[in-house]
C-alpha cells in the first residue's frame, strides 16, 4: 500500500474511506486533451456516476482509473493504491466494448475472468455455473459464447467481471445496449452490491440512470469536470420551482411574488425565495388570492446538469440519447 | 448475491502471463487451424531440404576443395610452376604445397579442421599418391597425372600411374557437408519462425476484434498479456515439432537410419538439436514480440496488417544476411548477423553446424533473451500508450497516417 487513504466526502459530512481518490488527472492523446484535470472521490460503498455525453472523457477516466492507462498528470489511488493492478483481485471492470471469446463456453469465460483477477480456474468456474444458474442462465453455462443472445453475452460478462466478489466495481456504460427489462436487473444487481459493501462506480450519458441510483456524481463535459459531489447537492444547485394556482386573477398579493415568477395558464411559476415559503403565503392569505393549489418542485438531476455543464453538453447528452434509441 | 470476502493481492507477472498462455494454447490446440499448423512443416521441410541442397552446392562454390601437396621441395615448386602454366589452359584444382613432414599421415591431413583439403597428394612425380574420398579422386587423378607429368618432363604420352588411397571423408567435404547442415537449419529456423510470428499476430488482432483486450489490460499487466501469448504460440510450435519429431524418427526407424546419411554438425548431434530448439525459442520470441510490438502501435486491424508488412519483410533481409554470413564465418557481415538481434539466432544455429566453440552459444543466448524482455517492455509501453484511446476507432488511414496528414 502506498499511503493510507485520506478521508474526502463525497458530502461534507462523509467521513467514509474512499475507494477511488483522483487529483487534477490529465491525459492527452496526439496533442489533444481528453481529460484535463478531473478530480474525483468516491467513498467506500457507494454508488457513484460520472455523467457526460459521448467524447466526455468518462472512459479515459475510467482507464486511468484502472491502471489501463497512465495520466500524463495527476495522481489516483485506488483503495490507497497508485498502481491499480497491484490491487485487481479487489476490481471487476465492464469496458464499455463487450468482448468475450466466441467460441468459449460461458461457464469457462466466467472462469477465465475469475482466474485473471486471481482466483484458481476451477473455482472461478464452478462459482460461474452457481452465478449463471442464480441468474436465470444455468441452461446456457455449456453454450458458446457466439451461441448466446446479445443481451446473454453481456450477462456473462457481467457475471465475470463479479466472480472474485471485487470490493470495487467498474462499469463503463453498463446500460448501453440493454432492452428495458435488463436494464431494471442490472439496476437491481447493482443496488444489492451496494447492499453488500461494494462500491460501484459507472460511466452513463443517461441522467435518469445516474439520478435513480447514484449517492455521487461526477458531470463530465469536455474533458473537464464542472461538477463532483452528491446528487442532492447538484440538484440543490437550482433553487427549488414553485407552481402556483390562485381563484383571484389580479390583486395586491401579485407585488408579493418573486420578480421571475410567470404565468403559463393556470399556474404561476417561480423559484423559491430565499426567505423562505412562508413570509410568501402570508401575504398571498393577507392580498385574498384564493390559493387553490402550492407545490415545491425540487429541480431534477437534468436541470443540475443543464445548470452546471451548460446547453452545449445537454444537448450532446440528449443527440447521444436519441442515437442509442435508433439503433 | 455476491458476497464479500476477496483476498487482497495481485497476479504475479508469471501466474498473469500463465493464465493467458493456458487459454491460448487450449484454444489453438483444440482449433482446426492447428491441424493446418501441423500440415504446414511438410512443406516447409521440403523447402528446406532444397534450400539444403542449394546452400552446400553454394558452400562448395565459395570455398572450393584444394589439393594438399606434399611431396618433396624440389619436386612441389616443380608441380606448382606446371599448375601455373596449365591452369589458364585447364580449369584445374587450387593447390597448396604442404610440408611432406606434416603428411606422414595423409588421411589424418584430410580430416584436420580448418582446413579446407579435398585430396592429399605425396610420393613424388614419377609415383605420384593421391589421398581423398573416392569422388574427389575420380575427379581430379587425370589432372594430377597430367601436371605430374609436365613437372617431370615427360612427354604426354606417358603419364604416370596414379597411386590412389581413398577415405572416407575429408575436411573439404565436411566443411561442405556443414554448410550444407547450417543452411538447412537455418531456412527451417525462418520458416517455422515466420509460420509462427504470423500466428501471434492473428492472435492480437482476434483480441482486437472480440474486444476482449480491455478485460486483459484492465486485469493484469500488459506484459503479462505478451508474455503469455508469445508463450502460449511457442509450446503449441513445441507440440508441433515433438508430433513431426515423433513422425520423423518414426519414419528414420522404418527406412532404416536416416541420420547416417546426415552430415554430422559440428557440436554433434545432440547438442545441436538443443541448440536448434533453443534458438528456434529466441527466434520466435524476438520477432513475435516484434510482431505484438506492431499489433500494439496499430489501434485498428488494418493497420496491424498494414504494418506486418515491413516486419515480414525485415524477416527475409535477416533470413538473406544470416544466409549470406554462413558462407563467411568469422567475417563482419557474420559479426554483424549475430549481434543484430532478429539474424542473431539464425547466425547462431549457422555457426552451430559449422564451428564446435560452445561459449559463444551462452552470450548469445544471453543477449537474444536480453532484446526478447526489451521488446515486449516496449511493445506493452506502446500498447498503453496508442491503443487504449477512447471513443469510436478512427480508420486505419486517418489513424495511421493523419498525423503526418496534419
Amino acid at each position: 500500500m502506498d499511503a493510507a487513504p485520506s478521508v474526502t466526502p463525497v458530502s461534507e459530512n462523509d467521513m467514509r474511506p474512499l475507494a477511488i481518490e483522483a487529483r487534477g488527472l490529465v491525459k492527452r492523446f496526439d496533442g489533444t486533451t481528453a481529460v484535463d484535470g478531473v478530480d474525483i472521490s468516491v467513498p467506500e460503498g457507494a454508488i457513484y456516476g460520472i455523467l457526460g455525453p459521448n467524447g466526455a472523457g468518462k472512459t479515459t477516466t475510467l482507464r486511468m482509473l484502472l491502471g489501463i492507462i497512465d495520466p500524463d498528470e495527476g495522481v489516483r489511488k485506488v483503495f490507497g493504491h497508485s498502481r491499480p493492478h497491484d490491487i485487481g483481485r479487489l476490481i471487476g471492470y465492464l469496458p464499455e466494448e463487450r468482448g468475450l471469446y466466441p467460441a468459449m463456453k460461458a461457464v469457462d469465460a466466467i472462469g477465465f475472468l475469475g482466474a485473471l483477477r486471481g482466483m484458481p480456474l476451477a473455482e472461478a468456474t464452478a462459482r460461474g455455473r452457481e452465478l449463471l444458474e442464480e441468474n436465470g442462465l444455468g441452461h446456457a453455462a455449456d453454450k458458446q459464447i457466439r451461441q448466446l443472445s446479445k443481451g446473454m453475452a453481456q450477462t456473462v460478462q457481467l457475471l465475470g467481471t463479479l466472480v472474485h466478489r471485487p470490493r470495487l466495481v467498474v462499469l463503463d456504460e453498463p446500460f448501453s445496449g440493454l432492452d428495458a427489462l435488463n436494464q431494471g436487473k442490472l439496476e437491481r444487481m447493482i443496488r444489492s452490491l451496494a447492499e453488500d459493501g461494494t462500491t460501484v462506480i459507472f460511466s452513463t450519458h443517461v441522467i435518469a440512470h445516474a439520478e435513480r441510483l447514484c449517492e455521487g456524481v461526477a458531470i463530465i463535459a469536455g474533458g473537464k469536470v464542472p461538477y463532483a459531489g452528491s446528487v442532492d447537492a447538484a440538484r440543490d444547485r437550482i433553487p427549488a420551482q414553485v407552481r402556483l394556482e390562485t381563484r383571484a386573477r389580479e390583486g395586491a398579493w401579485r407585488a408579493a411574488l418573486p420578480a421571475d415568477a410567470r404565468h403559463e395558464g393556470d399556474y404561476w411559476y417561480f423559484s423559491l425565495p430565499d426567505s423562505g415559503i412562508e413570509p410568501l403565503l402570508r401575504a398571498l392569505i393577507e392580498g385574498e388570492a384564493g390559493i387553490l393549489s402550492l407545490s415545491i418542485e425540487r429541480a431534477g438531476l437534468h436541470d443540475a446538469f443543464v445548470h452546471i455543464a451548460g446547453e452545449a453538453a445537454a444537448r450532446a447528452l440528449e443527440e447521444g440519447n436519441a442515437a442509442e434509441q435508433g439503433q | 448475491m455476491i458476497g464479500q470476502t476477496a483476498p487482497a493481492a495481485r497476479l504475479s507477472l508469471l501466474r498473469a502471463a500463465f493464465v493467458i498462455a493456458r487459454r491460448d494454447f487450449l484454444a489453438i490446440l483444440l482449433s482446426k487451424a492447428f491441424f493446418f499448423f501441423l500440415l504446414g512443416p511438410i512443406i516447409l521441410i521440403a523447402v528446406s531440404g532444397g534450400a539444403g541442397a542449394i546452400g552446400a552446392k553454394a558452400a562448395k562454390n565459395a570455398h572450393p576443395a584444394q589439393l594438399a601437396v606434399a611431396m618433396p621441395t624440389e619436386q612441389a615448386h616443380a608441380f606448382a610452376a606446371a599448375h601455373d602454366r596449365i591452369d589458364p589452359l585447364v580449369s584445374l584444382p587450387a593447390i597448396t604445397l604442404v610440408d611432406p613432414m606434416q603428411a606422414s599421415d595423409p588421411a589424418a591431413l584430410l580430416q584436420r579442421s580448418g582446413e579446407n583439403y579435398g585430396a592429399v597428394l605425396t610420393g613424388s612425380l614419377t609415383q605420384p599418391v593421391l589421398t581423398g574420398t573416392e569422388d574427389q579422386i575420380r575427379k581430379w587423378q587425370g589432372e594430377v597425372a597430367l601436371l605430374a607429368a609436365t613437372a617431370s618432363g615427360a612427354d604426354q604420352q606417358s603419364f604416370p600411374r596414379v597411386v590412389t588411397e581413398s577415405t572416407t571423408t575429408s575436411g573439404a567435404a565436411k566443411k561442405s557437408a556443414r554448410a550444407g547442415t547450417a543452411t538447412a537449419a537455418l531456412t527451417l529456423l525462418f520458416l517455422l519462425t515466420m509460420l509462427l510470428a504470423g500466428m501471434v499476430l492473428s492472435n492480437l488482432v482476434e483480441e482486437k476484434a472480440n474486444k476482449i483486450i480491455e478485460v486483459l489490460a484492465a486485469s493484469i499487466p500488459m506484459d503479462a498479456v505478451f508474455l503469455g501469448k508469445l508463450f502460449a504460440m511457442l509450446a503449441v510450435s513445441f507440440v508441433g515439432i515433438a508430433v513431426w519429431g515423433g513422425i520423423g524418427l518414426a519414419i528414420m526407424g522404418a527406412t532404416g537410419g536416416l541420420t547416417a546419411s546426415l552430415p554430422v554438425p559440428a557440436v554433434g548431434w545432440p547438442l545441436f538439436v538443443v541448440l536448434f530448439l533453443l534458438y528456434f525459442a529466441m527466434a520466435y520470441l524476438i520477432i513475435g514480440s516484434v510482431f505484438l510490438a506492431i499489433g500494439a502501435m496499430a489501434p485498428t486491424v488494418r493497420d496491424v496488417q498494414t504494418l506486418s508488412m515491413p516486419a515480414t519483410m525485415l524477416q527475409l533481409g535477416v533470413f538473406f544476411l544470416a544466409t549470406y554470413a554462413s558462407t563467411d564465418l568469422g567475417s563482419p557481415v557474420e559479426l554483424a548477423a549475430v549481434i543484430f538481434p532478429p539474424s542473431s539466432p539464425y547466425a547462431m544455429i549457422s555457426r552451430a553446424a559449422q564451428v564446435p566453440d560452445l561459449w559463444p552459444h551462452l552470450v548469445a543466448l544471453a543477449w537474444q533473451a536480453m532484446w526478447v524482455v526489451l521488446f515486449v517492455r516496449a511493445g506493452s509501453a506502446m500498447f498503453r500508450r496508442r491503443v487504449m484511446k477512447s471513443g469510436p476507432q478512427q480508420s486505419g488511414k486517418r489513424s495511421l497516417f493523419g498525423k503526418f496528414a496534419r
